[in-house]
């Protein structure tokens, strides 16, 4: 699935990295712990969180997520979309889905779990 | 520093103070260090250990310490992270190495960390590891990452 099939189903708004959307997403990590993120996140998946802070934004970077996105209806502050315009083009998208309806649909249209070794 | 003049010469150093709560060092810095590292044409498997064991590392320094420095040697076999702070120190750092320790305050698990996955992370990541905490004066914390497969 891409990113932009994402956002059409899952009703999510692109807060930025609009340019990217057609990156193909397969696996997908969720996870609201920077650490976990770190320690277990493998390279190339959609970073699927409820954190908003500027931490998970250098973490994708970190990590080479393919996109984040925000579940609940979160959106990060100004200033944190601000990090993310000036230092890279990583899609950042929010979707009103709670993180297990929005896991759950993924997991139904076929994104895989994320596995470290496939890194 | 201007990143995309560097080349790969033997030796290359690079530095990054650490002031107290100054929680977003950690993830710019290790973002730093990868693109300069991406640039050089490392692997990305190296990489990312490196970025991760920065990351973990300087974060250490602006919650449990009070200021430090970030230092990132690089060399034609390895590349040594090390974290130098001032601050409380560790007592045990057996204990602390523990997955699950954590003298996090809520604070900070709110930021997403405190779970006490910090220095179990840099060990998974790192070849070798050497912490050496003095109480009541601070942490010298060294990482290295060897180019050879482990
Ligand atoms: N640089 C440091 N100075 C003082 N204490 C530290 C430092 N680094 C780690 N510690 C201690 O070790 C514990 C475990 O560290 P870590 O595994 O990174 O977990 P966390 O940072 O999530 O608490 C910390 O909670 C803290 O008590
Ligand atoms: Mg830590």
């Amino acid at each position: 699935m891409t990113l932009r099939e994402i956002q059409a189903y899952l009703g999510a708004e692109v807060l930025c990295g609009e340019g990217q959307l057609d990156r193909e997403v397969h696996e997908a990590f969720a996870c609201d712990l920077i650490s976990e993120m770190l320690a277990s996140a493998g390279s190339h998946m959609l970073l699927i969180t409820s954190l908003t802070n500027a931490h998970v934004i250098h973490t994708a970077e970190v990590i080479d997520a393919l996109g984040v996105i925000f579940v609940g209806g979160r959106r990060p502050a100004e200033d944190v979309i601000e990090i993310v315009k000036k230092n890279s083009s990583i899609p950042i998208l929010t979707t009103k889905c709670q993180m297990f309806d929005c896991c759950g649909l993924l997991f139904a249209r076929g994104v895989q779990a994320d596995r470290k070794d496939s890194l | 520093m201007a990143v995309d003049t560097f080349q790969f010469t033997p030796k290359i150093n690079l530095e990054f103070a650490i002031r107290e709560k100054d929680f977003f060092v950690a993830g710019e810095s290790a973002s730093r260090v990868k693109k300069t590292l991406q640039q050089l044409g490392m692997q990305q498997e190296i990489i990312k250990r490196v970025a991760v064991i920065i990351y973990e590392a300087a974060m250490n320094v602006a919650i449990h310490a009070s200021h430090g420095m970030l230092r990132v040697f690089i060399s034609p076999e390895a590349i040594t992270i090390e974290t130098d702070d001032a601050g409380g120190g560790i007592p045990d750092v057996d204990l602390a190495m523990k997955e699950g320790y954590s003298t996090a305050t809520h604070e900070i698990r709110e930021m997403g960390f405190g779970a006490g996955m910090g220095l179990p992370n840099i060990r998974q990541c790192a070849d070798e590891l050497k912490i050496d905490s003095k109480v009541g004066v601070g942490t010298l914390l060294q990482a290295t990452v060897y180019f050879t497969n482990r």
